[in-house]
C-alpha cells in the first residue's frame, strides 16, 4: 500500500471527526398545535439536513393539503403515514435523524393527543432528554404537566421547556418568566435533574438554530446549541456491573462464550463474578469481540465473555460482581403503564420480559392508579389503556432486578399478553422499602424469597384496641444525648400505667446491650440500630401497646425509615430540643467530655451531626420545661 | 480520565448486534434478507461481529429478479464463498416463465411479482419466522414509525395501525404459527452513518457505488445503465459513456445513476456532505406517489 497523500490524510481526519461524534436521543412532546412539527421541521431544515427533493415534495404537498398559503409548511416535512396525514394527526412515535458537525441526534417525536401516554412512554424509554412544547399564549396546561410527569416516570433527567409562538405575544419577557416560574414550581416535585427554558418562535426560526434578535432579554443559547452541548454522559450507571447473557456461542469444543451487552457497570478481565440466579462464582477469563479481545467493557458494548473453569451459564443468567448484587426476588413493586385496549386483569398470567429473561408473571395487586392530570393517587381495580398505576408483580422464578431509578436496564420490563402476543404494558421497578436499603448488613440475595405475608389472617387490630381500650401509638423521642428523652419516656410510662394503659419504654441504651450488641456507632451501624428499634416498636404496637421510643436517631433518613416501618398513622415524632451546653452539663457519665478528648468517637453533637426534625409533631424545649410539663404536652397529643 | 463513552458509530453498532443476537436467541428459524447493496453489506458485517467466532446462525436469502446488475451477482457469489455463508437464491419461477419484466408489465406490477410475491414464496417455502432487512428509518417518511421488530401476519401483511409498542431494548418476539417478524437492525442508522461505517470497517461493497465510466441512457431525467443487451432502446436512443455512480442498487432498468467523480468511499462521503439530494431519488419505483412506499409495505414488500 502507498502512503496516503496529504489531501487524503486531510479527508481521513475529517472523517474521523465525523465518526467520533456523540449521540443524543431526545423526545419531543406537546399538545396538538403547539408547533411541535414546525419546530422539528425547523431543526431539520435549518441544520441543512433536509434534502432538496424532500423539500420539493413537501412544497408539493403543501399545495395539495392547502395548509399554509405561501411559506412551506415545515410540519409536512415530518408527518409520516398517509393515513394520518389525511386525518391531520400524528398517531404514533416517529423517529427522525439529523446531525451537526458536533453531534448526532435521534428524535423520538410523539404526538400530543389522547394516546400520548403510551406513545410518550415508548419514545421516552430510549431518550436522554425531553423537549416539552408550550404555546406561550396558552401557558401551562394539564397536558404539559402530564408530559413532564411521564418523562420523569420514564427516568428522563433533562427537560427543556420550549416556550413557543413568542412572536404572537410580541416576544414579551414577562409571559416567558411567568411560565418559567410556574413550571419550575411544578418540576420541583418530579425527579428530574435539569430543567431549562427557551423562548422561541419555531415558525420564524428564532432561538431554534439561530438566536432570536427579537428577544434580546434572553441570554441563553438557542435550542440547537443547547442540544449540542448538554452533558448527558453522567447519567449512565458505571458502578453496578450487570451483564445479562443473551446467548451462548459454542463454535467448537474449545470455545464457550457468553454473548451479551453490558447493561451497566464495567466488566474487566480477571474480575471475580457471580452468576445469577445460581450464585456460583467464577472469574472473567477473556472478553472477546470480532475486533480482538478487550480488557474491559462497559455499557452499551456488545461483547462475548469467557469464564474460567467449567461453567454452566445460559441465556437469561446475569453476571455481576459478588459484592454488588441486584435483588433476586420473586415479587416486586413497579409503576406500570398500560398500553392495550383490553384492561389489566389482576391475577391473570402474562409474560414478563426483563433483560434477557422471559417468564410468566401475574400482577397480584394494584396499589393505586395515578391520575396523571392532577398527579394524585386514586383507588382503582384495573388499569385501562394509557393509565398508570403502582402494582405488585409476582413471578414463579426469581428475577435479578434493580430499581429503575438506579438502573434502567435491569429495572425495566414489559408485559406480553399470552394469547394475542401483544405488548400490553411497560413497567418500571420501584425501590425496596428504604428500611432495607439502609440496613448495615448486605441483604442476603435470597432474603424474603420464601416468605409470603398473608393478610387477613389473625386478630384484627381493631379487636385488640377494643379489648385494651386504647389506640396503639409509638411516641418517637429524638434529640441529642442527655437532652431528656429517657427521663420524659419513663415519666410518661409511669403516668400512662397509672391510667391503666398497656405501655412500654424502648430505649436505645438497653437495646444496645442486647439485640444490637453487634453494632457500634458508625453511621451504618446507627442506621441498623434504628431499623431494629423500629421493627420492635412495630411489633409492640401491633400487640396494641403504647410504645415510648427514646432514640437519638440523628438523621432525617433514619427517622423516615422508622416512620415507614411503624406506619405513619401511629407514629408521633417528639423532638427533645436542648442546647448542647445544657446536655453537657447534665452529662454525668462524661460522654461528651470523653468525646471532646478524642477518647470515643461518633458522639452526636460533638463529632457526629444531628439533623433537627423538619416537622416534628411536638417540640419540647427541655431546658425550659420541667419533665412534668413535658409529660402533660405529650399526653395531650396522644390521648 | 477515561470517559467510558462510545461514539455514535460504536453505539449504533452495539445496538444492531444486540438486536441480531436477540433474534438468533428467540426465533426458531431466522433468515437474513440480503440485497447485495451497501446496507446489506453493513448488516452482514454486523452479523459476523455479533456471532464471532461462530458461523452465522442463519442463512442469507437473496430474491433474484433476474434483472440485477451483473456486478451485483458476481459480488454476491464471491462474498458467499469468501465468508462461507449459507446463501439461498430465490426467483419467482412462474414470473420468470411468463417473462415478467420491467418494460412490458411496468415497474409496479413487475416489482410486485418478482420481488414481493417472490419474497413471500421464499419465506413460506422455508418457513422462516424472522427475517432481517436492511431498511433504515431515515430512508423515507413512511419508515419513520417502523418498529425494529415489525410484526407481519400470516399473509406477510403489515398493519400500520396495529404495531406493537417497543420500549427500551425489550423486543417482543412472541408470534403464533405462520406469523413472522421483520427485523430492522439498521433502523437508527442514516445513509451517512452507513458510509462512515463502511469506510471505518473497510467493508467491501459492489463497485457500482463508485464513480466510473458506464454506458447510460437518459429517461425521464434518470440515467439508466445499459448493463446488458436486454435493455430495449427507444428510437434514436444510443447509450453514451458517462462518469456515474449509484446511490442505491436494485434492478438495473429501474435504478437511476448520478453523475459523480466520487471514486472512493471517502469521496462519496464528502460528496454526501455537500450535496443535498436524498437517496431514493435514484429509485424509479418511488416516484409514483407520496406515500407509495407505505402502500408497498402493507402489501409485503419491504
Ligand atoms: N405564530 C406562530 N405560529 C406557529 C409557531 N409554531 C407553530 N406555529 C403554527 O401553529 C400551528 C400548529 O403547528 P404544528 O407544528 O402543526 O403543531 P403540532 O400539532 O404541535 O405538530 C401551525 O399553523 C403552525 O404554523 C410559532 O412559533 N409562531
Amino acid at each position: 500500500m502507498t502512503a496516503p497523500s496529504g489531501e487524503a490524510r486531510g479527508v481521513e481526519q475529517y472523517l474521523e471527526r465525523y465518526e467520533s461524534r456523540d449521540l443524543l436521543r431526545f423526545l419531543t412532546c406537546g399538545s396538538v398545535d403547539d408547533g411541535k412539527s414546525t419546530l422539528i421541521g425547523r431543526l431539520l431544515h435549518d441544520s441543512q439536513m433536509v434534502y432538496d427533493d424532500l423539500l420539493a415534495a413537501a412544497r408539493r404537498d403543501t399545495i395539495r393539503h392547502g395548509t399554509t398559503e405561501d411559506e412551506i409548511d415545515f410540519a409536512l416535512l415530518v408527518d409520516g403515514l398517509e393515513a394520518e396525514r389525511e386525518q391531520g394527526i400524528t398517531i404514533d412515535v416517529a423517529y427522525r435523524y439529523f446531525s451537526t458537525p458536533k453531534r448526532i441526534f435521534i428524535i423520538a417525536d410523539t404526538p400530543g393527543h389522547e394516546q400520548y401516554t403510551r406513545n410518550m412512554a415508548t419514545g421516552a424509554s430510549n431518550s436522554d432528554l425531553a423537549i416539552i412544547l408550550v404555546d406561550a399564549r396558552k401557558g401551562l396546561l394539564d397536558q404539559t404537566r402530564r408530559h413532564a410527569f411521564i418523562a420523569s416516570l420514564l427516568g428522563i433527567r433533562h427537560l427543556v421547556v420550549a416556550v413557543n409562538k413568542m412572536d404572537l405575544l410580541g416576544y414579551a419577557e414577562e409571559r416567558f418568566e411567568e411560565i418559567r416560574s410556574r413550571f419550575a414550581d411544578f418540576a420541583a416535585k418530579l425527579q428530574v435533574t435539569d430543567v431549562d427554558f427557551i423562548p422561541m418562535s419555531a415558525l420564524r426560526g428564532e432561538n431554534v438554530v439561530r438566536s432570536g434578535e427579537s428577544m434580546p432579554w434572553y441570554q441563553g443559547p438557542p435550542l440547537l446549541s443547547f442540544l449540542e452541548t448538554v452533558h448527558i454522559a453522567g447519567d449512565r450507571n458505571l458502578i453496578d456491573l450487570r451483564f445479562p447473557v443473551q446467548m451462548v456461542l459454542r463454535p467448537d469444543l474449545d470455545y464457550r462464550g457468553y454473548a451479551g451487552s453490558v447493561a451497566s457497570g464495567i466488566l474487566r478481565t480477571g474480575d471475580e463474578v457471580m452468576v445469577l440466579p445460581s450464585m456460583r462464582t467464577s472469574r472473567i477469563r477473556r472478553i472477546t469481540t470480532f475486533d480482538g479481545d478487550v480488557g474491559e467493557a462497559f455499557s452499551p458494548m456488545a461483547v462475548t465473555v469467557m469464564l474460567e473453569g467449567e461453567s454452566d451459564v445460559s441465556r437469561g443468567d446475569m453476571l455481576v460482581h459478588p459484592n454488588n448484587v441486584p435483588q433476586l426476588t420473586r415479587e416486586f413493586e413497579a409503576m406500570l403503564v398500560w398500553m392495550a385496549e383490553e384492561p389489566l386483569a389482576i391475577g391473570r398470567e402474562y409474560l414478563l420480559k426483563q433483560t434477557t429473561v422471559q417468564v410468566p408473571a401475574i400482577v397480584s395487586d394494584l396499589r393505586y392508579r395515578m391520575n396523571v392530570g392532577t398527579i394524585s393517587r386514586e383507588q382503582a381495580d384495573s388499569l385501562a389503556l394509557n393509565e398508570i398505576g403502582r402494582v405488585r408483580v409476582e413471578t414463579p422464578r426469581a428475577l435479578a432486578i434493580d430499581p429503575y431509578a438506579r438502573n434502567k436496564a435491569t429495572g425495566a420490563f414489559i408485559l406480553i399478553d399470552r394469547l394475542s402476543n401483544v405488548t400490553v404494558a411497560a413497567g418500571m421497578i420501584l425501590d425496596r422499602e428504604p428500611a432495607e436499603s439502609l440496613s448495615a448488613r448486605p441483604i442476603a440475595i435470597d432474603a424474603g424469597s420464601n416468605v409470603r405475608t398473608s393478610p387477613g389472617r389473625g386478630i384484627a387490630p381493631a379487636e385488640r384496641s377494643t379489648k385494651l381500650g386504647q389506640q396503639p401509638v409509638v411516641v418517637w423521642l429524638t434529640g441529642l444525648p442527655r437532652s431528656g428523652k429517657s427521663s420524659i419516656a419513663y415519666a410518661l410510662e409511669g403516668e400512662l400505667f397509672k391510667r391503666g394503659k398497656l405501655v412500654a419504654v424502648l430505649d436505645g441504651e438497653s437495646l444496645r446491650l442486647g439485640i444490637s450488641r453487634d453494632l457500634g456507632f458508625s453511621p451504618r451501624d446507627r442506621a441498623e440500630h434504628v431499623r431494629r428499634a423500629a421493627e420492635i416498636a412495630k411489633m409492640m404496637a401491633d400487640l396494641g401497646s403504647i410504645v415510648l421510643a427514646a432514640f437519638v436517631s440523628p438523621t432525617e433518613a433514619e427517622r423516615r425509615v422508622a416512620r415507614e416501618i411503624i406506619g405513619a398513622g401511629r407514629f408521633v415524632e417528639v423532638y427533645c430540643n436542648a442546647p448542647l451546653e445544657v446536655c453537657e452539663q447534665r452529662d454525668q457519665a462524661n460522654l461528651f467530655a470523653r468525646a471532646r478528648q478524642g477518647e470515643i468517637h461518633n458522639v452526636t453533637g460533638i463529632d457526629a451531626p444531628y439533623e433537627p426534625p423538619l416537622a416534628p409533631d411536638l417540640e419540647i424545649r427541655t431546658a425550659e420545661r420541667s419533665v412534668e410539663e413535658a409529660v402533660t404536652e405529650v399526653l395531650r397529643l396522644i390521648l | 480520565m477515561k470517559r467510558y463513552v462510545l461514539n455514535h458509530l460504536q453505539q449504533l453498532e452495539a445496538e444492531s448486534i444486540l438486536i441480531m443476537r436477540e433474534v438468533a436467541a428467540s426465533f426458531a428459524k431466522p433468515v437474513m434478507l440480503y440485497s447485495i447493496g451497501k446496507d446489506s453489506s453493513v448488516m452482514l458485517h454486523l452479523a459476523r461481529k455479533a456471532f464471532h467466532p461462530a458461523r452465522l446462525p442463519f442463512p442469507l436469502l437473496h430474491i433474484d429478479t433476474g434483472w440485477k446488475f451483473r456486478e451485483m451477482i458476481e459480488f454476491r457469489n464471491r462474498t458467499a464463498k469468501e465468508l462461507d455463508l449459507d446463501l439461498i437464491v430465490w426467483t419467482n419461477h412462474e414470473g420468470k416463465r411468463d417473462n415478467v419484466n420491467p418494460f412490458d408489465q411496468g415497474s409496479q406490477r413487475y416489482t410486485h411479482i418478482m420481488k414481493t410475491v417472490a419474497l413471500k414464496q421464499a419465506l413460506d417455502h422455508h418457513g422462516f419466522d424472522a427475517a432481517f432487512g436492511g431498511a433504515r428509518r431515515d430512508e423515507e417518511r413512511s419508515r419513520a414509525k417502523e418498529r425494529v421488530f415489525s410484526f407481519r401476519d400470516r399473509f406477510h401483511q403489515w398493519d400500520p395501525k396495529n404495531q406493537r409498542p417497543e420500549l427500551w431494548n425489550l423486543y417482543n418476539s412472541r408470534i403464533s404459527k405462520g406469523e413472522s417478524i421483520r427485523v430492522f437492525p439498521l433502523s437508527n442508522w442514516t445513509e451517512l452513518d452507513v458510509w462512515l461505517y463502511i469506510h471505518h470497517e473497510r467493508i467491501p461493497i459492489v463497485p457500482l457505488y463508485l464513480a466510473a465510466d458506464r454506458p447510460v441512457v437518459e429517461r425521464d431525467g434518470a440515467l439508466i445503465m445499459a448493463d446488458d443487451e436486454r435493455l430495449p432502446l427507444h428510437e434514436g436512443e444510443v447509450p453514451e459513456i458517462r462518469h456515474v455512480r449509484f446511490r442505491t442498487l436494485g434492478c438495473y432498468p429501474l435504478t437511476g445513476a448520478m453523475e459523480s467523480d466520487a471514486g472512493s468511499v471517502p469521496e462519496i462521503i464528502e460528496e454526501m456532505l455537500t450535496t443535498r439530494v436524498s437517496e431514493r431519488q435514484g429509485r424509479v419505483i418511488d416516484y409514483d406517489e407520496a406515500g407509495s412506499m407505505e402502500q408497498k409495505k402493507k402489501e409485503g414488500y419491504f
